[in-house]
């Protein structure tokens, strides 16, 4: 196994996610296979190879700190689940 | 003859002879979408209300005779990736099944500057993680060639549309694939252009290394008129390339003579379909014939290009979608506490597809695994770089299948999805290079479903890519058959 039950419910805590029993056996095989194939990778050796994370010549791409776009406030509230007013209201944090 | 039925470049002739005008060139679009939709389902929203206002202003523009370009007046359909202002958002996501975008992204900025009528949102894969279509929270799109087939992925509302005739042209986004694949199944053209060759801001992110915006549309003429309305530089994307913008379309009209194709031998491999490899092997003689130098070359890492990109790609999308946590916008779950609420609100939201890539990326990035997975995917990404940097000193573009197989049948790859990722094998590595490729049709099967034949080229040379498209449209007819519905 390249994945037990034990790491499916692990990292679905870590990634906010929860399962149902069923759904957790059936992603632990369907992970399984899935990792198993990925596996094929061993098989390079890669040893002298430095990794690409992206294939652009990425620099920092500073600019001033300006307000560019104009004030739209209430149709950004209005995608709030939940508002007071202008404030958007979220479950308590500090207990 | 219907309006509907025609492309960009014929009906920007008649628009601007007044022949016709864009208010009944839309009407005869939405008149179309609303005869074939129930049984397509290529659209998630429409913009009736919208698109005839901007219809009436292309026709007062068009009636001031002021200079314009192509797309003036022309119905448009968007992929329900692109934010769009004022309409909803979805991305084919019950967590975004209420999102109204405050703003417009950078190409539907581009595309409502030059005129072009936006007259929907189309279906997809919710957050374009799929090849078929049938991982929307909302519908499965049908293919227009056969209702009981997958109009292929991710974008394949938009392929569905533009060859069902339900818009002129579309707008799709390609991951490892999701342009190409969808316009194969579907018989059209589509085009992923180089990485960073049009902005991605305003595109819901799923894997930002490899997402690229491109036009799908009825011929590689409209491709090209598309890419030109949408390409170049935009300080709003830091990836985006600050290089200038060839005239595509006048860089059609020059003759590919003399250049070099190269056929590289792990793309014509057992298993795939006979008649697809037939059809496009077919293609490559048209190509010879018109002057093109056919060349044999090797990409050696190709059979490691699907678990190298589901290792990135899942894990940029573990990262992208963190985002969706029921707090500012989009669908929030209640629940007892704070972690509760993001959990369930994460569990109810998402579909079981993008869970599963937000597992597959999480443990690839988690501790202990990271070095196995991810950065071993990395150093993989570089050595299929290579074998691209490489074939291409010995010739100008790569002719490739778009797809190992036609469009397979509604149901038949959801319960294994190991079988529906290898759908994009040979679209992949592109992405992975972050090179621009374009499918186009070259071919039926024996069932009367379109192939694909891709075109791959060197970065940022999409102007040769679709010099090659044209010389192999012009030499044959395949783009002009229609699917009957």
């Amino acid at each position: 196994m390249a994945i037990t039950k034990q790491d499916v419910r692990h990292v679905a805590e870590l990634a906010r996610l929860e399962f149902t029993p069923e759904e957790e056996d059936r992603l632990t095989e369907q992970l399984d296979k899935i990792l198993r194939y990925m596996e094929k990778l061993n098989g390079l050796d890669t040893e002298a190879v430095e990794p690409l994370a992206h294939v652009g010549d990425i620099v920092n791409a500073f600019r001033e700190d300006r307000v560019t776009n104009q004030a739209a406030m209430e149709p950004l509230l209005a995608n709030a689940p939940d508002r007071e007013g202008n404030l958007i209201k979220v479950p308590k944090i500090i207990e | 003859m219907n309006l509907y039925s025609l492309t960009i470049h014929e009906l920007g002739e008649k628009l601007r002879r007044k022949e016709v005008s864009s208010t009944e060139l839309t009407e005869s679009v939405l008149k179309r979408i609303e005869d074939t939709d129930e049984r397509l389902h290529s659209y998630i929203t429409l913009c009736r209300e919208s698109a005839l206002a901007e219809a009436n202003t292309a026709d007062a523009r068009l009636r001031a005779n002021g200079p314009h370009g192509p797309l003036l007046g022309i119905p448009i359909a968007l992929k329900d990736i692109f934010v769009t202002q004022g309409i909803r958002t979805t991305c084919a996501s019950r967590i975004l099944d209420n999102f109204v975008p405050p703003y417009d992204g950078t190409v539907v900025k581009k595309l409502k500057q030059s005129g072009a009528v936006i007259v929907g949102k189309t279906n997809m894969d919710e957050f374009a993680m799929g090849s078929s279509t049938e991982n929307s929270s909302f519908a499965t799109t049908r293919n227009p060639w056969n209702t009981d087939c997958v109009p292929g992925g991710s974008s394949g509302g938009s392929a569905a549309a533009v060859a069902a005739d339900q818009c002129i042209a579309s707008l799709g986004t390609d991951t490892g694939g999701s342009i190409r694949q969808p316009s194969a199944c579907c018989g059209i053209v589509g085009l992923k252009p180089t990485y960073g060759r049009v902005s991605r801001f305003g595109v819901i992110a799923f894997a930002s290394s490899l997402d690229q915006v491109g036009p799908m549309t009825k011929d590689v003429t409209d491709c090209a008129l598309l890419l030109e309305a949408i390409a170049g530089f935009d300080p709003s994307d830091s990836t985006s390339l600050n290089v200038p913008v060839p005239s595509y379309a006048a860089d059609l009209k020059k003759a590919p003579k003399g250049l070099r194709v190269g056929i590289p031998r792990e793309y014509f491999i057992p298993g795939i379909q006979p008649e697809v490899d037939k059809s496009v092997r077919e293609a490559i003689q048209v190509l010879a014939k018109g002057g093109i130098e056919v060349v044999e070359i090797s990409l050696p890492h190709t059979e490691y290009a699907v678990p190298a990109y589901y290792i990135i790609a899942t894990a940029e999308a573990s990262s992208n979608l963190a985002r969706y946590d029921g707090m500012k916008y989009g669908y929030r779950h209640p629940a007892v506490d704070l972690t509760q609420t993001y959990t369930k609100t994460r569990e109810h939201g998402f579909g079981p597809e993008v869970k599963r890539r937000i597992m597959l990326g999480t443990y690839a990035l988690s501790s202990g695994y990271y070095e196995a997975y991810y950065l071993k995917a990395q150093k993989v990404r570089r050595l299929i770089k290579k074998d691209f940097d490489e074939a291409f000193q010995k010739c100008d573009v790569l002719v490739t299948p778009t797809a190992p197989t036609t469009a397979f049948k509604i149901g038949e790859k959801t319960a294994d999805p190991l079988q529906m990722y290898l759908s994009d094998i040979f679209t992949i590595s592109t992405n992975l290079a972050g090179l621009p490729a374009l499918s186009l049709p070259c071919g039926f099967d024996s069932r009367g479903l379109p192939i694909g034949m891709q075109i791959i080229g060197k970065p940022l040379d999409e102007s040769t890519i679709l010099q090659v498209a044209c010389a192999y449209e012009q030499a044959t007819d395949r783009h002009k058959k229609k699917p009957e519905l």
